[in-house]
């Protein structure tokens, strides 16, 4: 009974398991940039570029249809674009980053659907802003694996300097030139990232994996390390129950996923042992010292 | 004794506006230097010239053969993010840059080196705990402990002892005298006039403007003082390009 409803989806289709794959790979690459994404306070940035995406894949989608290649091109490219436009509009003028940004996704996520609409039919267009992980061909799968292992590799290289700059910028600035370079490897990684959930969860939800993980780590470790771990950990997590979750009902695997993910998100709010809201209301005795 | 630091007429400032002005000097290897003027008055502009943060509008900072990454800075009230959860031995441990850069691992020597700087500061015992959790006066002690473990030639504090009971700065001013005594070149903007009477050989008396410069007690005189609160004043928007470039610095 519980082998049919845990294991046994996995064991007798093909598209769960690539699914299953496909999501511990999102999951491996797209946690941790989460969790840093947190700590710079730029969570609201991953979301916005996640709909900056848009536009570069839908062109790809206009010129040849639902190929891989040429959507993940067109996305990197948008979305390396806007990330170095709305940096560049934000220094140069008196608009704040944020508000740049906001106002290049509407724009982008605006331009990305009419583009789609254009061509598609309205199944395209939910596959463009919903994604489609039951659909995940080899190919697709080996772009997500291949983006996940150069984020790890990326990461692992930039880990350093990456913690120095979000502590104490000003300290890496008197001791290392690597501040710029990191800074910058880092934004290609969190484009690359969400190129990889939009493939699977689409535009609106491809930031999901990257940002619920970090929030629910927030309330289970004190230290960078534990957060990425538990991270990474409630990634699988939400993307194995999610994907149980939409077999077994009727729900959508994209959102299922994200549900899931919210669910252990509001579970860590409440019961957290990082200032989660009961350990807050009922905090114990005071300490002796 | 040779020069350490040489400042070669420099302007530093922000949009154009001078914050210090014309400043030429020498400062010798292992000279222990206080910073003095009223608030405004460039202590910290000059600083973050010296270490490279801010281009000089004009003139020259000459590092004597230095590069910067030889120079230890202690930012005022830094822009550290201390919500950001690090323990206080990694963050101490960044201090090791120099060694280890971007992949060298931290082995028992390092551990070692970091835990003395840490007992050194009196926060042994502290290692685990997050730098969120330090209050003001435990965080100043830990950037002092990162500055030990930079061995650097040239040590530059910027107001170490601001609001820091009288315990923990005679602790860490005690540092600053053994760094001195190893030959290393400190600089420190400091406000307690008797503490540098009391221990600082050398003095610049900054208000945009050098005031004076030199031993101290012939710096921090009566009419020095008063001369510095006078010339401290806010940016003018409306003034003109200096002309004075290349001359000799004048009172303006």
């Amino acid at each position: 009974m519980l082998y049919d409803t845990l294991i046994a989806p996995f064991t007798e289709f093909e598209f769960m398991r690539r699914a299953l794959a496909g999501v511990i790979a999102l999951a491996l690459g797209g946690a941790p940039i989460g969790v840093f994404l947190m700590l710079r306070r730029m969570s609201l940035v991953g979301d916005a570029m996640a709909h900056a995406i848009l536009p570069g894949a839908a062109i790809g989608f206009l010129i040849s249809g639902l190929n891989l290649f040429a959507m993940t091109f067109g996305g990197l490219i948008a979305g390396f674009a806007v990330a170095i436009l709305s940096g560049v509009v934000a220094r140069s003028t008196e608009l704040k980053e944020d508000a740049s940004l906001a106002t290049f996704y509407l724009v982008s996520l605006a331009l990305g659907v009419t583009i789609v609409s254009m061509r598609g039919t309205n199944i395209d267009l939910l596959h463009v802003l919903f994604g489609n992980i039951l659909a995940l061909d080899d190919q697709t799968l080996l772009v997500i694996a291949f983006n996940a292992t150069i984020t790890l590799l990326v990461m692992a290289v930039i880990y350093r300097p990456l913690v120095i700059e979000c502590v104490d910028p000003v300290f890496l600035r008197t001791v290392s030139r690597s501040g710029a370079p990191t800074h910058l490897a880092f934004l290609a990684l969190v484009v690359i990232n969400l190129v990889n959930g939009f493939h699977a969860l689409g535009t609106l939800l491809a930031v999901g994996l990257m940002i619920l993980p970090a929030g629910i780590a927030r309330f289970w470790s004190r230290d960078i390390s534990g957060m990425i771990a538990i991270a990474v950990a409630s990634a699988m997590l939400s993307g194995y129950a999610g994907l149980v979750l939409s077999f077994q009902t009727r729900v959508p695997s994209g959102p299922a996923i994200i549900l899931v993910a919210a669910s252990l998100y509001v579970l860590s709010v409440l019961f957290g042992n990082v200032s989660g809201l009961v350990r807050q209301l009922f905090p114990g005795r005071h300490l002796e010292a | 004794m040779s020069v350490r630091l040489q400042f070669r007429d420099v302007t530093l400032g922000y949009d154009r506006h001078p914050a210090v002005h014309h400043l030429s000097g020498d400062v010798a290897a292992g000279a222990l230097v206080a910073l003095v003027g009223p608030n405004g008055a460039g202590k910290s502009t000059l600083f973050r010239g010296i270490v490279g943060i801010l281009k000089p509008l004009a003139g020259h900072i000459d590092l004597g053969g230095l590069n910067v990454r030889d120079i230890a800075y202690l930012p005022q009230s830094a822009d550290i993010d201390r919500s950001f959860p690090i323990s206080v031995f990694d963050f101490v441990a960044t201090g090791l840059w120099r060694s280890t850069g971007l992949f060298g691992g931290i082995g028992r020597a390092q551990q070692a080196k970091v835990l003395n700087a840490l007992a050194a500061v009196g926060l042994n015992g502290f290692e685990r705990r997050t730098i969120g959790t330090l209050s003001g006066g435990q965080m100043q002690r830990l950037l002092f402990a990162r500055v030990l473990l930079q061995d650097a030639r040239m040590i530059v504090l910027d107001e170490p002892f601001n609001a820091i009971d009288a315990k923990t700065s005679a602790d860490l001013l005690e540092l600053v005298k053994q760094w001195h005594a190893e030959g290393r070149t400190v600089l420190a903007a400091l406000h307690d006039m008797d503490l540098v009477r009391a221990n600082f050989p050398e003095t610049l008396l900054l208000a945009r403007e050098p005031v004076a410069w030199g031993a101290t007690a012939q710096v921090l005189t009566q009419e020095n003082l008063l001369a510095a609160r006078r010339m401290c004043e806010a940016f003018d928007d409306s003034a003109a390009p200096c002309v004075a470039d290349g001359l000799p610095a004048q009172a303006a």
